[in-house]
């Protein structure tokens, strides 16, 4: 075995004076960076990753992680991520794998849209004196209301209406399965989820007995696998969403090696410990939009009718007409994954390269449905790629109904987006399954930063409403003339709908 | 038992009307004059007896856990869709995509199959699903297998096409298939190993052949005389070296 020719990302170092042999960056690390030599701490800085756990777990600030001076030679075109993944392949002759979304510099357009706020002509409202609503329901809503009169003469609702999600904040925690999570990490999410009001999603991985209290608050999904899909697990939750594509990986599908599968998850999943959790690139029932009404209606008729049906997608370039597709074939919301968003584990080249960012993605859709009279019969739910609630704010101006949070989420567990998931070292206990690594996310301690996060960015939001002038979601829903643009050509000015600052 | 009369009525109804007779407690239920309807026993549970008479349509038993049906005529495609537990028994040929992602119970079919038959079956502690098909297969059969079993029988078919399509057990990482008849390499999967059956194979295949042929009137002496060929997973991780970490 020769040594790798791909030099190391980074440089972790310890400061020998400082350094008191506690060996805590030895326990701490989950990549086996430190071991112990005797008299010093020893460092294979090869498998560094900057997840910075040790740096903040060393009771003195003596380490240090650096970015490697001694990269490859400065070059615009051949960078290091060329180079050192070219190598890396010519080493293993694999695929080289990531995790979390592309950190590439693709323009994000959330960063080129500004919004509106009134001044002198239209009252701005100050949210903390005036009622602010943030509710929002997501599911079909009917195109006509029809009224009669009830016994005591009042005027009732005749309309029967279709299931619907109740959410206290327009914010959803994006599906992340017991797998490529760990099982605290979920829990940490439900709690969260139930306390503000909101939903988590189980992904693919079915879900576990210690999830099971929190289904109010719980979507749960089908996909190619069928991971853990029985008639209890449909009837569990609020809603049933058909996983098709993920923003990170369009059109490829989801591969937890056996070694990943313990006990606990094979039974969660159902299947036996230690085989492959495949899930196909396309479900093989789904050939067009006429199968996928069949399975949106198979899993109507398995839950009586009684929830909402939703198909998460990844963007892609014809996002607009499936879409369409998906809403005639019956589906309650439609959630779409911009290419941007994350993952537990993607092929690099896949993840950096296909699909389109959410931005346009919502603009099509939106302008889609809109111009066919059916925008009423689907919610849409916006992801990959929300970093703040002036993303989110950004997000339903340009036409979604919610938006899911999947990256921000895991920050406040202590991700710090090194994007090595798919390793399943997290040192920080969220996308591992190693028992001495996941009893270090404390689901108590960690949900209630994650609803401090949430109440936070609710509050921003009305905020935002505030200076807008209006006092309800509803109101800035699609409302694209409270954007405008800043540096954008006007080709995708046109596509988002927004006028440019200025006009 | 409850008859009800499926002429003309909407899948939706008609599905109701068999939930609301399930849930009132009736244990056998006969269908007639079916004609296309879709998801029939979709999602249903309970030990109740259901027999149809006529084609029903798509996505019978589409993630059912419990109950029989007994379909005297063909039926379509993605019967036994997820499905957990409980029987279904086509007296003639069925579709496509039968018992894709099925974890448990039974599907025994008279006649043949079409293409991508037992998609993703699984196993599960106890829960071992399992398809029988009486007549031929298309491509793809057993696909993606990750447990559960698949027996191709090629009782009466004609010379005109082949016992089973391409593709056959492309994916498979768990699971087997028993094959009545020759079985060519060059038409499975790469991950696909092919082995003659010892002895406690052919008490396994007797076990399951002697419920099916309890179905369809049929001797499995008969049937054993011929020999099978038994395909199982090279590996349970067939995929383990395509990354780079």
């Amino acid at each position: 075995m020769f040594k790798s020719l791909a030099v190391p990302e980074f440089l972790a170092k310890i400061d020998p004076v400082k350094c008191i042999r506690c060996k805590r960056c030895i326990q701490n690390c989950g990549w086996s960076v430190y071991s112990w030599g005797g008299d010093k701490v020893l460092i294979d800085t090869f498998k560094c990753v900057k997840c910075l756990r040790c740096y903040h777990y060393c009771p003195e600030e003596a380490i240090t992680i650096e970015d490697n001076p001694v990269i490859y030679r400065n070059n615009a075109n051949w960078g290091y991520n060329h180079i050192r993944n070219i190598k890396r392949q010519a080493e293993t002759g694999g695929i080289p794998l990531t995790g979390m979304g592309s950190d590439l510099p693709y323009p994000i357009l959330f960063d080129h849209l500004l919004i509106d706020a009134c001044q002198v002509t239209n009252p701005s409202i100050d949210p903390l004196r005036e009622p602010m609503e943030l509710r929002t329901y997501l599911g079909k809503k009917p195109a006509r209301l029809e009224f009669d009169k009830g016994p005591d003469g009042k005027l009732r609702l005749k309309t029967k209406m279709p299931p619907q999600i109740k959410l206290e904040m327009p914010f959803i925690f994006a599906p992340m399965s017991y797998g490529s999570i760990s099982l605290n990490a979920q829990k940490t999410i439900a709690m969260a989820a139930k306390e503000l009001g909101i939903v988590m999603n189980t992904g693919e991985g079915g879900l576990h007995e210690e999830i099971y209290p929190y289904r109010s608050n719980v979507i749960v999904q089908v996909a190619s696998g069928r991971f853990g899909v029985n008639p209890d697990y449909l009837n569990a939750g609020v809603a049933v969403e058909i996983k098709i594509g993920q923003g990170a990986k369009p059109g490829i599908g989801g591969h937890l090696p056996g070694e990943k599968i313990p006990l606990d998850i094979a039974k969660t999943r159902m299947i036996p410990v230690g085989t492959d959790a495949l899930s196909p690139a396309p479900q093989h029932d789904i050939y067009s939009i006429e199968d996928l009404r069949q399975l949106i209606y198979a899993l109507k008729e398995a839950t009586n009718y009684t929830k909402p049906v939703s198909v998460k997608i990844a963007a892609v370039h014809n996002v607009a007409a499936i879409a369409s597709g998906i809403v005639r074939a019956g589906a309650d919301i439609v959630y779409i994954d911009g290419f941007r968003g994350g993952t537990g584990a993607a092929p690099v080249i896949i993840r950096d390269h296909l699909g389109i960012p959410i931005e346009h993605a919502i603009a099509a859709v939106d302008d889609r449905l809109r111009q066919e009279g059916i925008r009423n019969e689907a919610s849409i739910i916006a992801a990959g790629g929300i970093r703040s609630s002036a993303d989110a704010a950004k997000a339903i101006a340009l036409g979604a109904d919610a938006v899911a949070l999947g990256t921000s989420a895991l920050i406040t567990m202590g991700c710090t987006v090194c994007g090595k998931c798919y390793t399943g070292n997290c040192s920080w206990g969220i996308t591992t399954q190693r028992p001495e690594l996941t009893v270090r996310l404390d689901p108590e301690v960690y949900a209630e930063r994650l609803i401090n996060l949430i109440h936070a960015w609710s509050h921003e939001l009305k905020e935002i409403l505030g200076a807008l002038g209006v006092n309800a979601i509803e109101s800035l829903r699609g409302s694209r003339e409270r954007l405008r643009g800043v540096g954008l050509d006007s080709q995708t000015l046109d596509i988002l709908g927004v006028k440019p600052a200025g006009r | 038992m409850l008859t009800i009369d499926a002429k003309g009525i909407y899948y939706r109804d008609l599905n109701n009307k068999v939930r609301e007779a399930v849930a009132k407690g009736e244990k056998e239920i006969f269908l007639k004059n079916i004609n296309g309807q879709y998801y029939i026993g979709d999602g249903l549970r309970g030990d109740v007896k259901i027999t149809i008479e006529g084609v029903p349509g798509n996505d019978l038993a589409a993630f059912m856990d419990g109950p029989t049906i007994i379909i005297k005529n063909n039926a379509q495609d993605n019967i036994a869709n997820t499905m957990n537990s409980g029987k279904v028994i086509v007296h003639g040929d069925a579709g496509d995509v039968l018992g894709y992602g099925m974890r448990g119970g039974k599907l025994h079919i008279r006649g043949n199959v079409g293409y991508r038959v037992g998609i993703h079956m699984k196993g599960y502690k106890k829960q071992n699903p399992i398809i029988i098909a009486g007549g031929k297969a298309g491509d793809f059969f057993g696909e993606y297998m990750a447990g559960g079993v698949l027996i191709l029988l090629g009782l009466d078919g004609d010379n005109k096409r082949p016992l089973v399509g391409d593709y056959l057990g492309t994916g498979m990482h768990g699971g087997v298939i028993f094959i009545r008849g020759d079985v060519d390499k060059k038409g499975c999967g790469a991950e696909v190993g092919i082995t003659d059956l010892n002895e406690e194979d052919k008490k396994f295949l007797k076990e399951h052949l002697e419920d099916y042929c309890k179905d369809f009137n049929l001797k499995t002496e008969d049937i054993m005389k011929s020999g099978f060929k038994k395909l199982t997973p090279a590996s349970l991780r067939p995929y383990g070296n395509l990354y780079a970490y």
